[in-house]
Protein backbone atom coordinates (compact mmCIF):
# COMPACT_ATOMS: atom_id res chain seq x y z
CA UNK A 1 0.00 0.00 0.00
CA UNK A 2 3.21 2.14 0.65
CA UNK A 3 4.11 2.51 -2.45
CA UNK A 4 0.39 3.50 -4.28
CA UNK A 5 0.27 6.07 -1.47
CA UNK A 6 3.36 7.74 -1.38
CA UNK A 7 2.47 9.10 -5.05
CA UNK A 8 -0.07 10.83 -3.95
CA UNK A 9 1.68 12.15 -1.23
CA UNK A 10 3.68 14.37 -3.35
CA UNK A 11 0.86 16.13 -4.81
CA UNK A 12 0.99 19.66 -3.85
CA UNK A 13 -1.47 20.14 -0.47
CA UNK A 14 -3.98 23.13 -0.59
CA UNK A 15 -3.73 23.82 3.38
CA UNK A 16 -7.19 24.78 5.28
CA UNK A 17 -7.92 27.89 6.23
CA UNK A 18 -6.80 29.74 9.44
CA UNK A 19 -10.64 29.78 10.69
CA UNK A 20 -10.80 26.04 10.03
CA UNK A 21 -7.67 25.28 11.78
CA UNK A 22 -8.63 27.22 14.97
CA UNK A 23 -12.50 26.90 15.73
CA UNK A 24 -12.33 22.74 15.25
CA UNK A 25 -10.16 21.31 17.66
CA UNK A 26 -9.94 18.87 20.33
CA UNK A 27 -8.01 19.49 23.27
CA UNK A 28 -10.03 18.19 26.04
CA UNK A 29 -8.30 20.31 28.81
CA UNK A 30 -10.78 22.56 27.80
CA UNK A 31 -13.37 20.56 27.00
CA UNK A 32 -15.08 17.98 24.77
CA UNK A 33 -17.04 20.23 22.65
CA UNK A 34 -14.63 20.92 19.18
CA UNK A 35 -15.63 24.65 19.85
CA UNK A 36 -14.36 24.65 23.47
CA UNK A 37 -10.65 24.87 22.78
CA UNK A 38 -11.25 28.04 21.31
CA UNK A 39 -13.74 29.63 23.24
CA UNK A 40 -11.79 28.64 26.66
CA UNK A 41 -8.14 28.23 25.32
CA UNK A 42 -7.17 31.89 26.08
CA UNK A 43 -7.39 31.35 29.95
CA UNK A 44 -4.05 29.19 29.50
CA UNK A 45 -0.94 31.46 30.75
CA UNK A 46 1.80 30.49 28.00
CA UNK A 47 4.63 32.81 29.01
CA UNK A 48 7.04 31.98 31.02
CA UNK A 49 7.13 28.83 29.81
CA UNK A 50 9.61 25.88 30.05
CA UNK A 51 9.52 22.61 28.69
CA UNK A 52 11.56 19.41 31.29
CA UNK A 53 13.66 17.51 29.45
CA UNK A 54 14.83 14.19 31.45
CA UNK A 55 15.56 11.04 31.69
CA UNK A 56 17.78 9.13 29.68
CA UNK A 57 19.74 12.50 28.38
CA UNK A 58 23.32 14.02 29.14
CA UNK A 59 21.82 17.65 30.05
CA UNK A 60 18.53 17.11 31.84
CA UNK A 61 16.56 20.26 33.00
CA UNK A 62 14.13 22.69 32.32
CA UNK A 63 14.68 24.79 28.99
CA UNK A 64 12.68 27.82 28.92
CA UNK A 65 10.70 28.03 25.84
CA UNK A 66 13.04 31.29 24.66
CA UNK A 67 15.99 29.26 24.91
CA UNK A 68 14.85 26.07 22.72
CA UNK A 69 13.99 29.25 20.12
CA UNK A 70 17.61 30.36 20.54
CA UNK A 71 18.72 27.13 19.65
CA UNK A 72 16.82 25.46 16.89
CA UNK A 73 16.09 26.58 12.82
CA UNK A 74 12.52 27.33 12.12
CA UNK A 75 11.29 26.33 8.82
CA UNK A 76 7.67 25.48 7.32
CA UNK A 77 6.09 22.07 6.64
CA UNK A 78 2.77 21.95 5.53
CA UNK A 79 1.49 18.31 6.37
CA UNK A 80 -1.68 16.10 6.13
CA UNK A 81 -3.82 15.59 10.07
CA UNK A 82 -5.81 12.66 10.20
CA UNK A 83 -7.78 12.35 13.55
CA UNK A 84 -8.76 9.45 14.82
CA UNK A 85 -12.08 10.45 14.33
CA UNK A 86 -12.05 10.05 10.29
CA UNK A 87 -11.67 13.97 9.95
CA UNK A 88 -9.02 15.37 8.29
CA UNK A 89 -6.96 19.12 7.89
CA UNK A 90 -4.02 20.16 5.92
CA UNK A 91 -2.26 22.24 8.16
CA UNK A 92 0.80 24.31 7.43
CA UNK A 93 3.14 24.37 10.37
CA UNK A 94 6.06 25.95 11.63
CA UNK A 95 8.24 24.73 13.84
CA UNK A 96 11.71 22.14 13.82
CA UNK A 97 12.52 18.81 13.91
CA UNK A 98 11.92 17.14 17.46
CA UNK A 99 15.83 15.03 16.62
CA UNK A 100 16.98 18.78 17.02
CA UNK A 101 15.62 19.19 20.56
CA UNK A 102 16.54 15.85 21.47
CA UNK A 103 20.28 16.23 20.73
CA UNK A 104 20.47 19.38 22.51
CA UNK A 105 19.64 17.92 25.60
CA UNK A 106 21.78 14.58 24.36
CA UNK A 107 19.99 11.81 24.01
CA UNK A 108 22.07 8.33 26.12
CA UNK A 109 22.51 5.31 24.73
CA UNK A 110 20.25 3.34 26.29
CA UNK A 111 17.07 5.24 26.12
CA UNK A 112 14.47 3.87 23.47
CA UNK A 113 10.96 5.65 23.83
CA UNK A 114 10.53 9.23 24.24
CA UNK A 115 7.51 10.37 26.12
CA UNK A 116 5.40 13.74 26.77
CA UNK A 117 3.44 15.19 28.65
CA UNK A 118 1.18 18.50 28.26
CA UNK A 119 0.59 21.13 30.72
CA UNK A 120 -2.15 20.44 33.91
CA UNK A 121 -3.04 23.25 35.32
CA UNK A 122 -7.16 22.69 36.32
CA UNK A 123 -7.20 26.41 37.02
CA UNK A 124 -6.94 27.55 33.81
CA UNK A 125 -8.91 24.18 32.04
CA UNK A 126 -12.14 24.15 32.92
CA UNK A 127 -12.66 20.25 31.29
CA UNK A 128 -9.79 19.36 33.80
CA UNK A 129 -12.62 19.64 36.36
CA UNK A 130 -13.80 15.91 34.89
CA UNK A 131 -12.34 12.75 34.36
CA UNK A 132 -12.55 12.66 30.59
CA UNK A 133 -8.45 11.48 30.58
CA UNK A 134 -6.24 10.85 33.59
CA UNK A 135 -5.02 14.04 33.52
CA UNK A 136 -2.05 14.99 32.05
CA UNK A 137 -1.97 14.16 28.86
CA UNK A 138 0.39 12.39 28.14
CA UNK A 139 1.44 10.74 24.87
CA UNK A 140 4.80 8.37 23.34
CA UNK A 141 6.79 7.35 20.56
CA UNK A 142 9.44 4.74 20.09
CA UNK A 143 13.48 6.64 19.75
CA UNK A 144 13.20 6.13 15.97
CA UNK A 145 9.78 7.83 15.27
CA UNK A 146 10.86 10.58 17.53
CA UNK A 147 14.49 10.41 15.73
CA UNK A 148 12.48 11.03 12.23
CA UNK A 149 13.26 13.65 9.96
CA UNK A 150 9.34 14.05 9.76
CA UNK A 151 8.29 14.11 13.08
CA UNK A 152 8.65 17.74 13.80
CA UNK A 153 7.73 20.51 17.29
CA UNK A 154 5.66 23.37 15.97
CA UNK A 155 5.41 26.99 17.44
CA UNK A 156 3.39 28.14 14.97
CA UNK A 157 0.72 28.14 12.27
CA UNK A 158 0.22 30.24 8.80
CA UNK A 159 3.62 32.27 9.91
CA UNK A 160 1.81 32.83 13.49
CA UNK A 161 2.70 31.81 16.77
CA UNK A 162 0.58 28.99 17.58
CA UNK A 163 -2.24 29.81 19.13
CA UNK A 164 -3.35 28.18 22.47
CA UNK A 165 -6.14 25.62 21.27
CA UNK A 166 -4.01 24.89 19.30
CA UNK A 167 -1.10 24.23 21.63
CA UNK A 168 0.65 27.02 22.61
CA UNK A 169 3.17 27.74 22.39
CA UNK A 170 5.11 24.29 21.24
CA UNK A 171 3.39 20.73 20.56
CA UNK A 172 4.08 18.14 18.81
CA UNK A 173 3.06 16.89 14.89
CA UNK A 174 3.38 13.33 13.86
CA UNK A 175 2.01 13.15 10.07
CA UNK A 176 1.58 9.67 9.60
CA UNK A 177 -0.04 9.15 13.38
CA UNK A 178 -3.56 9.97 14.31
CA UNK A 179 -3.75 13.48 15.63
CA UNK A 180 -3.74 12.66 19.16
CA UNK A 181 -0.94 11.28 19.06
CA UNK A 182 0.37 14.85 18.27
CA UNK A 183 0.96 15.91 21.93
CA UNK A 184 0.16 19.94 22.61
CA UNK A 185 0.99 22.37 25.28
CA UNK A 186 4.01 20.20 26.36
CA UNK A 187 5.79 20.83 29.52
CA UNK A 188 8.01 17.64 29.73
CA UNK A 189 10.01 15.31 27.87
CA UNK A 190 11.26 12.15 28.95
CA UNK A 191 13.65 9.77 27.61
CA UNK A 192 13.33 6.04 28.69
CA UNK A 193 14.02 2.49 28.33
CA UNK A 194 10.34 1.43 28.36
CA UNK A 195 7.33 2.09 26.25
CA UNK A 196 5.91 5.00 28.45
CA UNK A 197 1.70 4.75 29.16
CA UNK A 198 -0.03 7.03 27.00
CA UNK A 199 -3.73 8.52 28.13
CA UNK A 200 -6.06 7.24 25.31
CA UNK A 201 -4.42 4.10 25.30
CA UNK A 202 -4.67 3.96 29.20
CA UNK A 203 -8.64 4.92 28.65
CA UNK A 204 -9.44 2.54 26.34
CA UNK A 205 -6.49 -0.28 25.21
CA UNK A 206 -8.54 -1.69 22.43
CA UNK A 207 -9.14 1.05 20.65
CA UNK A 208 -6.13 3.21 20.94
CA UNK A 209 -2.67 1.39 20.47
CA UNK A 210 0.47 2.92 21.58
CA UNK A 211 1.58 3.21 17.50
CA UNK A 212 -2.04 4.48 16.24
CA UNK A 213 -0.41 4.99 12.65
CA UNK A 214 -3.11 6.09 10.36
CA UNK A 215 -3.83 2.80 8.41
CA UNK A 216 -7.22 2.52 6.25
CA UNK A 217 -7.10 -1.50 6.61
CA UNK A 218 -7.58 -0.98 10.69
CA UNK A 219 -11.02 -0.15 11.51
CA UNK A 220 -11.60 1.58 14.94
CA UNK A 221 -13.94 -1.09 16.60
CA UNK A 222 -16.69 2.10 16.27
CA UNK A 223 -16.14 3.33 13.10
CA UNK A 224 -14.28 2.44 9.82
CA UNK A 225 -10.64 4.38 9.07
CA UNK A 226 -10.67 3.42 5.45
CA UNK A 227 -12.00 7.24 4.53
CA UNK A 228 -11.87 10.12 5.80
CA UNK A 229 -13.76 13.92 5.71
CA UNK A 230 -11.61 17.07 5.27
CA UNK A 231 -13.15 19.52 7.03
CA UNK A 232 -14.01 22.77 4.63
CA UNK A 233 -16.03 20.72 2.53
CA UNK A 234 -19.78 21.71 3.69
CA UNK A 235 -22.72 20.26 4.35
CA UNK A 236 -21.91 18.14 1.22
CA UNK A 237 -18.54 17.01 1.84
CA UNK A 238 -17.76 13.81 0.02
CA UNK A 239 -15.15 11.56 2.41
CA UNK A 240 -11.74 10.93 0.28
CA UNK A 241 -10.14 7.35 1.05
CA UNK A 242 -7.76 7.27 3.67
CA UNK A 243 -4.12 6.68 2.50
CA UNK A 244 -2.05 4.10 4.72
CA UNK A 245 0.16 6.28 7.00
CA UNK A 246 -1.81 9.28 5.74
CA UNK A 247 0.10 9.49 2.64
CA UNK A 248 3.83 9.01 3.98
CA UNK A 249 4.28 5.74 3.49
CA UNK A 250 7.58 5.73 1.21
CA UNK A 251 9.13 8.14 4.42
CA UNK A 252 8.12 5.61 7.36
CA UNK A 253 6.76 2.45 6.57
CA UNK A 254 10.69 1.40 6.83
CA UNK A 255 10.30 2.18 10.58
CA UNK A 256 8.06 -0.72 10.98
CA UNK A 257 8.83 -3.21 8.68
CA UNK A 258 8.45 -7.12 9.99
CA UNK A 259 5.80 -5.87 12.16
CA UNK A 260 1.98 -6.95 12.40
CA UNK A 261 0.21 -3.63 11.83
CA UNK A 262 -3.08 -5.44 12.79
CA UNK A 263 -1.59 -5.97 15.95
CA UNK A 264 0.70 -3.29 16.86
CA UNK A 265 -2.30 -0.57 15.74
CA UNK B 1 -50.61 24.31 38.57
CA UNK B 2 -54.19 24.02 37.34
CA UNK B 3 -53.70 27.46 35.76
CA UNK B 4 -50.91 26.09 33.67
CA UNK B 5 -53.04 23.39 32.68
CA UNK B 6 -55.72 25.99 31.70
CA UNK B 7 -53.23 27.55 29.41
CA UNK B 8 -51.88 24.58 27.87
CA UNK B 9 -55.37 23.27 26.99
CA UNK B 10 -56.16 26.26 24.91
CA UNK B 11 -52.35 25.64 22.87
CA UNK B 12 -53.24 23.92 19.83
CA UNK B 13 -51.96 20.63 19.19
CA UNK B 14 -50.86 21.40 15.43
CA UNK B 15 -48.50 24.76 16.85
CA UNK B 16 -46.52 21.87 18.67
CA UNK B 17 -46.50 19.95 15.29
CA UNK B 18 -45.30 23.54 13.76
CA UNK B 19 -42.76 25.04 16.54
CA UNK B 20 -41.45 21.27 17.11
CA UNK B 21 -40.68 20.68 13.54
CA UNK B 22 -39.10 24.56 12.95
CA UNK B 23 -35.94 23.53 14.43
CA UNK B 24 -35.29 21.17 12.21
CA UNK B 25 -35.37 23.24 8.73
CA UNK B 26 -34.00 26.14 10.84
CA UNK B 27 -30.51 23.74 11.94
CA UNK B 28 -30.31 22.65 8.34
CA UNK B 29 -30.60 26.18 7.15
CA UNK B 30 -27.74 26.80 9.64
CA UNK B 31 -26.04 24.28 8.37
CA UNK B 32 -25.58 25.44 4.46
CA UNK B 33 -24.40 29.10 5.46
CA UNK B 34 -21.77 28.01 7.84
CA UNK B 35 -23.79 28.59 11.00
CA UNK B 36 -22.85 25.06 12.14
CA UNK B 37 -19.15 25.54 12.30
CA UNK B 38 -17.07 24.28 10.21
CA UNK B 39 -17.54 20.48 10.15
CA UNK B 40 -21.32 21.04 9.75
CA UNK B 41 -22.47 17.02 8.91
CA UNK B 42 -20.96 16.01 12.63
CA UNK B 43 -22.77 19.18 13.86
CA UNK B 44 -26.34 18.46 12.17
CA UNK B 45 -25.95 14.96 13.18
CA UNK B 46 -25.11 15.39 16.73
CA UNK B 47 -28.10 18.75 17.21
CA UNK B 48 -31.06 16.11 15.50
CA UNK B 49 -29.64 13.14 17.77
CA UNK B 50 -29.80 15.83 20.71
CA UNK B 51 -33.27 16.93 20.10
CA UNK B 52 -33.96 13.48 19.51
CA UNK B 53 -32.95 12.50 22.87
CA UNK B 54 -34.63 15.36 24.86
CA UNK B 55 -37.99 14.45 23.29
CA UNK B 56 -37.74 11.08 24.39
CA UNK B 57 -37.05 12.19 27.94
CA UNK B 58 -39.95 14.47 27.59
CA UNK B 59 -42.40 11.76 26.25
CA UNK B 60 -41.27 9.76 29.06
CA UNK B 61 -41.90 12.14 31.51
CA UNK B 62 -45.22 13.12 30.52
CA UNK B 63 -47.26 10.58 32.44
CA UNK B 64 -44.48 10.85 35.78
CA UNK B 65 -45.61 14.90 35.68
CA UNK B 66 -48.63 14.30 35.82
CA UNK B 67 -48.97 12.01 38.68
CA UNK B 68 -46.33 13.71 40.58
CA UNK B 69 -46.95 17.44 39.87
CA UNK B 70 -50.59 17.62 38.62
CA UNK B 71 -48.83 19.16 35.08
CA UNK B 72 -51.03 17.62 32.13
CA UNK B 73 -49.73 17.24 29.01
CA UNK B 74 -51.36 14.08 27.62
CA UNK B 75 -52.86 16.44 24.99
CA UNK B 76 -49.50 16.74 23.49
CA UNK B 77 -48.14 13.25 24.02
CA UNK B 78 -48.34 11.60 20.49
CA UNK B 79 -47.43 15.31 18.75
CA UNK B 80 -43.77 14.86 21.05
CA UNK B 81 -43.83 11.74 20.38
CA UNK B 82 -43.76 12.26 16.60
CA UNK B 83 -41.79 14.48 16.76
CA UNK B 84 -38.97 12.41 18.76
CA UNK B 85 -39.89 9.94 15.95
CA UNK B 86 -38.86 12.79 13.49
CA UNK B 87 -35.63 13.62 14.42
CA UNK B 88 -34.68 10.57 14.73
CA UNK B 89 -35.47 10.04 11.06
CA UNK B 90 -33.56 13.44 10.50
CA UNK B 91 -30.38 12.34 12.88
CA UNK B 92 -30.61 8.29 10.62
CA UNK B 93 -31.03 10.55 7.37
CA UNK B 94 -27.84 12.54 7.52
CA UNK B 95 -25.76 9.79 8.85
CA UNK B 96 -26.85 7.48 5.92
CA UNK B 97 -26.78 10.36 3.12
CA UNK B 98 -24.10 13.54 4.48
CA UNK B 99 -21.99 11.47 7.15
CA UNK B 100 -21.39 8.01 5.86
CA UNK B 101 -22.10 8.16 2.06
CA UNK B 102 -21.23 4.76 1.15
CA UNK B 103 -23.63 2.33 1.28
CA UNK B 104 -21.11 -1.09 1.84
CA UNK B 105 -19.86 0.68 5.25
CA UNK B 106 -23.35 1.88 6.18
CA UNK B 107 -23.92 -2.15 6.63
CA UNK B 108 -20.52 -2.71 7.96
CA UNK B 109 -21.23 -0.20 10.40
CA UNK B 110 -24.69 -1.50 11.40
CA UNK B 111 -23.34 -4.62 11.78
CA UNK B 112 -19.81 -4.35 13.34
CA UNK B 113 -20.16 -1.37 15.42
CA UNK B 114 -22.21 -2.17 18.63
CA UNK B 115 -23.47 1.63 19.32
CA UNK B 116 -24.44 1.92 15.38
CA UNK B 117 -26.58 -1.40 15.95
CA UNK B 118 -28.29 -0.36 19.54
CA UNK B 119 -29.02 3.21 17.81
CA UNK B 120 -30.38 1.07 14.33
CA UNK B 121 -32.36 -0.98 16.91
CA UNK B 122 -33.90 1.95 18.64
CA UNK B 123 -35.05 2.84 15.22
CA UNK B 124 -36.66 -0.10 14.38
CA UNK B 125 -38.93 0.22 17.55
CA UNK B 126 -39.72 2.73 16.47
CA UNK B 127 -41.48 2.35 13.54
CA UNK B 128 -44.42 0.63 14.51
CA UNK B 129 -44.64 3.07 17.58
CA UNK B 130 -44.95 5.98 14.26
CA UNK B 131 -47.15 4.14 12.00
CA UNK B 132 -50.21 2.88 14.63
CA UNK B 133 -50.18 6.50 15.99
CA UNK B 134 -53.06 7.31 14.15
CA UNK B 135 -56.57 7.43 15.85
CA UNK B 136 -57.66 4.80 13.15
CA UNK B 137 -54.78 2.13 14.24
CA UNK B 138 -55.53 3.28 18.14
CA UNK B 139 -59.19 2.27 18.30
CA UNK B 140 -58.48 -1.45 16.02
CA UNK B 141 -55.63 -2.06 18.42
CA UNK B 142 -57.61 -2.00 21.31
CA UNK B 143 -56.23 -2.97 24.51
CA UNK B 144 -53.14 -4.09 22.36
CA UNK B 145 -52.37 -0.33 21.69
CA UNK B 146 -50.77 0.47 24.76
CA UNK B 147 -49.14 -2.91 25.08
CA UNK B 148 -47.31 -2.28 21.46
CA UNK B 149 -47.03 1.00 22.81
CA UNK B 150 -44.73 -0.23 25.56
CA UNK B 151 -41.67 -0.49 23.39
CA UNK B 152 -41.23 3.03 23.87
CA UNK B 153 -39.63 2.16 27.04
CA UNK B 154 -36.53 -0.43 25.42
CA UNK B 155 -36.54 2.31 22.48
CA UNK B 156 -35.52 5.25 24.94
CA UNK B 157 -33.07 2.90 26.75
CA UNK B 158 -31.44 1.50 23.30
CA UNK B 159 -31.06 5.71 22.48
CA UNK B 160 -29.56 6.40 25.92
CA UNK B 161 -27.00 3.62 25.19
CA UNK B 162 -25.92 4.70 21.92
CA UNK B 163 -24.99 7.94 23.28
CA UNK B 164 -23.16 6.53 26.15
CA UNK B 165 -21.22 4.21 23.31
CA UNK B 166 -20.66 7.05 20.98
CA UNK B 167 -18.30 9.48 23.04
CA UNK B 168 -14.50 8.73 23.86
CA UNK B 169 -12.96 9.09 26.91
CA UNK B 170 -15.39 9.55 30.04
CA UNK B 171 -18.08 11.93 29.81
CA UNK B 172 -21.07 13.22 31.87
CA UNK B 173 -23.69 14.73 29.19
CA UNK B 174 -24.71 11.29 27.75
CA UNK B 175 -24.99 9.37 30.95
CA UNK B 176 -27.37 12.19 32.63
CA UNK B 177 -29.38 10.96 29.56
CA UNK B 178 -29.34 7.45 30.51
CA UNK B 179 -30.13 8.89 33.71
CA UNK B 180 -33.10 10.74 33.28
CA UNK B 181 -34.38 7.40 31.12
CA UNK B 182 -33.92 5.50 33.63
CA UNK B 183 -35.39 7.32 36.15
CA UNK B 184 -38.80 8.23 33.98
CA UNK B 185 -38.68 3.95 33.74
CA UNK B 186 -38.41 3.84 37.44
CA UNK B 187 -41.20 5.81 37.96
CA UNK B 188 -43.12 3.35 36.49
CA UNK B 189 -42.38 0.00 38.43
CA UNK B 190 -45.14 -1.16 40.62
CA UNK B 191 -43.39 0.45 43.92
CA UNK B 192 -42.97 3.73 42.50
CA UNK B 193 -44.12 6.44 44.54
CA UNK B 194 -47.48 7.38 42.48
CA UNK B 195 -48.33 4.16 42.18
CA UNK B 196 -48.70 3.10 45.50
CA UNK B 197 -50.82 6.26 46.55
CA UNK B 198 -53.30 6.12 43.37
CA UNK B 199 -54.14 2.78 41.23
CA UNK B 200 -53.48 3.98 37.64
CA UNK B 201 -56.33 5.39 35.63
CA UNK B 202 -57.66 3.11 32.92
CA UNK B 203 -57.21 4.84 29.80
CA UNK B 204 -53.44 5.65 30.05
CA UNK B 205 -52.10 2.80 30.37
CA UNK B 206 -49.50 3.34 32.02
CA UNK B 207 -47.13 4.40 29.12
Amino acid sequence: AALGTSVQAEEALDPNTWEEVTNYCNFYEFGTGKGDPSAYADRMTTRPWSVTIDGLVDRPGDYSFEQILGEMTLEERIYRFRCVEAWSMVVPWQGFELADLLNMAGVQGGAKYVSFETLYRPSEMPGTAYKVLDWPYREGLRLDEAMHPLTMMATGIFGKPLPNQNGAPLRLVVPWKYGFKSIKSVVRVTLTDQEPPTSWNMANRREYGFYSNVNPDVSHPRWSQASERRIGGGLFAKRQPTLMFNGYGKEVASLYEGMDLARHF
Amino acid sequence: MHRVNQLLRRLPVWAVYLFGALPAFWLFYLGLTGGLGVEPIKALEHEYGGLALQLMVLTLAITPLRRLAGLNLMKFRRAIGLLCFFYVSCHLLVWLVLDVQIIGEIFADIARRPFITIGMGGFILMLPLAVTSNNVSVRRLGRSWPRLHRLTYAASLLGALHYVMLVKGFQIEPLLYLGAVIAALGLRLPAAPFRRQQPAPKASGGT
